[in-house]
């Protein structure tokens, strides 16, 4: 398969209508949630039209205005890239489902006085962002979508106005943009040491010297702190716990996983030559500490999105675990894929897993775990839904979550890095604890059930198709995975030029 | 020594010096504050790198990335200045130890 140059129509647009309809949002004010939804279903069909071609033609390249690299703006799209951005599409269009009811006019509008209009735009800014950087075959580019995605996942966090939600706001805005700076800084370093930004000019000119080992450093160690892995993830559990529930929800699934995405491609195809084993472990043990850190404290959490949003931390390590077990064992797919895997399974069982949460914080008016007796009597929708994203999270067949931890699990096995098998082991039975925790109060039956009020029945759906989607994906496995390998060139070059 | 060695060293000693600032200092506005000096640092460098020996002309893609460098790090900081503004408001404080939560 030969990449085109012209490159499809959908690539640009799955950018650009995201960007316009939150302009057009703006502008309008009236009947916002109905915008959004349109919007919304227009961009999952062009991420889905993007994916078929993918799968049809093999890898795309965009050239956006006839412009080419190094003054133009090149897209790119292969399979990792399609993966992702059915992941994002697949997620976003359930967040924009939930949160039409979660900001319905006729919900309790004391928590957002006027800003639930403000969701609509920024959440679509938030989508443009994500294809953007998904989409960026240079690594400036990615720095601007990383800018984009952190200011409008900010302000997300602060639609709900109370001083917490705030006050993480400001905390996550810092340390994204430390992030973004060090990140840039990075960029700057392989720009004086390799005269370019494309990924493809880089992974071909790049080699084991003093300022492409600096510039993987400062721009892994940006990465990191965005996708908040163990011990930069202080900010994240706040602002994910004070966020409204939808937003929770898209950045516990997407937000994170973007820039472990760009570390992935970085580490994988752009300084597949540079990366050693010593440096891979660094991650490696990060994200196998994480694990740990983060089930025993969301064992400890007293509210279920407390809970919730520390179940990410530890998730996020089982990711970085995927660059020791990927460099120690160049020639098998089976590290990545488990990781590309475990992105999406995870991305659709915590989305449901907050949409519960937020179901049920809407509902009683509190969610603190303690109190959460006779919960399934009266939602059990929700409640299965939390159950069955509880399986994939714990990493049980046949879910998602279990084909990934597999595939980790038997990478970690092949190589001398059986200590990793260990840890993956060990963070299924925390998982496992702090799940059930929240089944042993919920599971009690009660004859005085307390304040409860009717929510709309799309919040509860919505959660429950996600949690559906995270067990159909371990169905599917086979299929997937050879799409991911869609246009291999960006990944492993080495592996490539070694080969016959 | 050319005078671009000289600049991109004080930009990356800059860069360091406000990433430390922006990771020790106690108060939301001190942090802003230091996350600024760290971009400047950053656009100095790659100004400094567009510098091509030999040539009066410029480099104009590092030229390119300082613009939209500071069209970012503007709406940033006044965007983050808006919210401890905000902050302020609502809790009456402005720095980051006293409503620290855990």
């Amino acid at each position: 398969m030969i990449e085109r140059a012209i490159g499809a129509p959908e690539m640009a647009l799955v950018v650009a209508v995201p960007l316009l309809a939150a302009c057009a949002i703006l502008l309008v004010r009236r009947r916002t949630a109905v915008l959004g939804m349109v919007a919304s279903l227009a961009i999952a069909a062009l991420a889905g039209c993007l994916i078929w071609r993918i799968a049809q033609e093999g890898p795309q390249r965009m050239n956006l205005g006839g412009w080419s690299a190094p003054l133009g703006i090149t897209l790119y799209a292969d399979g990792l890239s399609g993966w992702m951005l059915g992941t994002t599409a697949l997620i976003a269009l359930f967040v924009s489902v939930y949160g039409s009811g979660y900001f319905h006019r006729n919900q309790p509008a004391t928590q957002f006085g006027g800003t639930a209009n403000f969701f609509w735009p920024l959440w679509m800014f938030l989508w443009a962002a994500l294809n953007a950087l998904i989409l960026s075959a240079d690594v400036f580019n990615i720095y601007v979508a990383l800018e984009l995605l952190g200011l409008s996942s900010v302000a997300l966090v602060t639609l709900s106005q109370a001083a917490p939600a705030v006050s993480a706001a400001v905390r996550y805005l810092l340390v994204s943009l430390i992030g973004s700076l060090s990140y840039l800084m990075g960029t700057a370093f392989l720009y004086a040491g390799a005269g370019t930004l494309g990924f493809k000019e880089l992974a071909s000119i790049l080699h084991p010297e003093s300022f492409s080992f600096a510039a993987l450093a400062l721009m892994s160690t940006g990465l990191c702190m965005k996708s908040a892995l163990f011990p930069l993830h202080f900010w994240l559990p706040p602002a994910h716990e004070n966020a409204p529930a939808p937003v929770s929800a898209a950045l516990s699934a997407l937000v994170v996983k973007a820039s472990f995405f760009v570390m992935l491609r970085l580490w994988f195809s752009v300084f597949d030559r540079v990366v050693t084993e010593e440096a891979a472990m660094v991650p490696g043990i990060l994200g196998a500490a994480a694990v740990i850190a983060g089930s025993v404290q969301a064992l400890s959490a007293q509210r279920l999105k407390q809970l919730v949003a520390y179940s990410t931390v530890a998730q996020v390590g089982y990711l970085f675990m995927v660059f020791p077990l990927g460099v120690l064992n160049p020639s098998s797919w089976t590290a990545v894929g488990g990781a590309l895997y475990l992105v999406s399974a995870h991305a659709c069982a915590k989305a449901a897993a907050f949409m519960v949460a937020g179901n049920v914080l809407r509902a009683y008016g509190h969610d603190r775990i303690e109190d959460l007796r006779g919960v399934v009597q009266q939602m059990p929708v929700s409640m299965f839904a939390f159950a069955v994203a509880g399986v994939s999270l714990i990493g049980l067949p046949p879910s998602g979550g279990f084909i990934a931890k597999w595939l980790l699990l038997t990478a970690a096995l092949e190589g001398p890095e059986w200590g990793f098998a260990a840890v993956i082991v060990a963070g299924g039975l925390l998982a496992t604890a702090y799940i059930f925790r929240v089944f042993s109060r919920s599971f009690r039956n009660v004859t005085d059930l307390g304040d409860f009020k009717k929510i709309p029945a799309r919040m509860e759906w919505s959660a429950l198709t996600l949690s559906l989607c995270s067990m159909l994906l371990g169905l599917t496995a086979t299929h997937v995975l050879e799409f991911m390998q869609a246009g291999t060139p960006l990944i492993r070059v080495a592996m490539m030029e070694a080969g016959p | 020594m050319e005078p671009s060695d000289l600049y991109g060293s004080v930009g990356i000693a800059l860069f360091a010096l406000g990433i430390y600032g922006a990771t020790a200092l106690g108060q939301f506005m001190r942090q802003v504050l230091a996350l600024n000096v760290a971009g400047t640092g950053v656009f100095m460098f790659l100004i400094a790198i567009a510098h091509r020996a030999g040539t009066p002309v410029p480099d104009p893609v590092p030229h390119a990335m300082v613009l939209t460098g500071i069209v970012v790090a503007v709406s940033a900081t006044a965007f983050i200045l808006v919210l401890i503004g905000r902050l302020r408001d609502l809790s009456g404080s402005s720095s980051a130890q006293d409503d620290r939560d855990d």
